[in-house]
């Protein structure tokens, strides 16, 4: 893929621009302070190590069995592979969802609220083969799982 | 843009599981039109906040890499049958959205 590197650029600009609109309107809407701004720094990192300092304070982490990840083996199609994360540790604060292969890995976070247990599934696009790694915080540190996934056909434009 | 949210939620035990689909674009922004050769520019939802009784259950924030037309379910406890279920999404391009359902 060959890519004018100005534009994207100027597309990096443009949609800080936007999110910072919505930051703003979410902070005079938002009814409590549970809700933060988009984490834009963590959401255009390059690769996992980045997005995982910027979204979770670290990248450190180790793996575990007690995260499941359900996604299959072979996605015929790569713009929607069905991802759940779960586990079963208790003290847990937020789940991040990374596709190892993806431009910009990290696709999705979500902290959790009292009441709240680990598991959700969501549907995500994966750009080529490759890892997707659940990252969960519980009790200050951070836990790890993949899964490799193969896809056949790209999601992610082109 | 009304009822673009489509909410599923049931009470089994003290469990309760929320499956929801949202209409949505979600363009990554690195996406060409086929016809112009141009770049799709981004449009995607980038918060979701669930709360339950008026209670934020649980606030995702995503990116372009979910896929169109978004898929989540999540599940919490503490909530009884009839208690509603809210959720809202925010996208990059200051649009939102929110519905409400009851737990049956």
């Amino acid at each position: 893929m060959t890519m004018n590197t100005k534009r994207r650029v100027f597309l990096k600009g443009s949609m800080a621009a936007g999110s910072v609109g919505v930051a703003i309107g979410a902070g005079l809407l938002a009814p409590q302070a549970v809700i933060a701004a988009w984490n834009e720094k963590a959401f255009q990192a390059k690769s996992v190590d980045d997005a995982l300092t910027a979204t979770m304070g670290a990248a450190a982490n180790t793996a575990s069995d007690a995260i499941k990840i359900k996604a299959p083996d072979i996605a015929e199609n790569g713009a929607v592979v069905p991802v759940s994360v779960s586990t079963d540790m208790s003290g847990v604060e937020s789940i991040a969802l990374l596709a190892e292969g993806n431009n910009t890995p990290l696709v999705a976070t979500f902290m959790l609220g009292a009441g709240a247990i680990p598991d959700v599934s969501t549907r995500i696009k994966m750009g080529k083969t490759s890892d997707v790694i659940a990252v969960v915080k519980a009790g200050g540190k951070l836990h790890s799982a993949r899964k490799s996934v193969k896809v056949t056909i790209g999601g992610c434009g082109g | 843009m009304a009822n673009s949210i489509k909410i599923r939620a049931k009470i089994k035990g003290d469990t309760t599981e929320v499956k929801c689909l949202m209409t949505h674009p979600m363009e990554t922004g690195l996406r060409k039109d086929s016809k112009t050769g141009k770049l799709v520019p981004a449009h995607f939802i980038n918060e979701v906040i669930a709360e339950a009784g008026g209670k934020p259950v649980m606030t995702a924030e995503w990116s372009g890499g979910i896929s169109k037309n978004p898929y989540l379910s999540f599940s919490f406890t503490g909530a009884a049958k009839g208690d509603e279920v809210k959720i809202t999404w925010k996208d990059n391009q200051g649009g939102s959205d929110s519905e409400t359902a009851k737990i049956s």
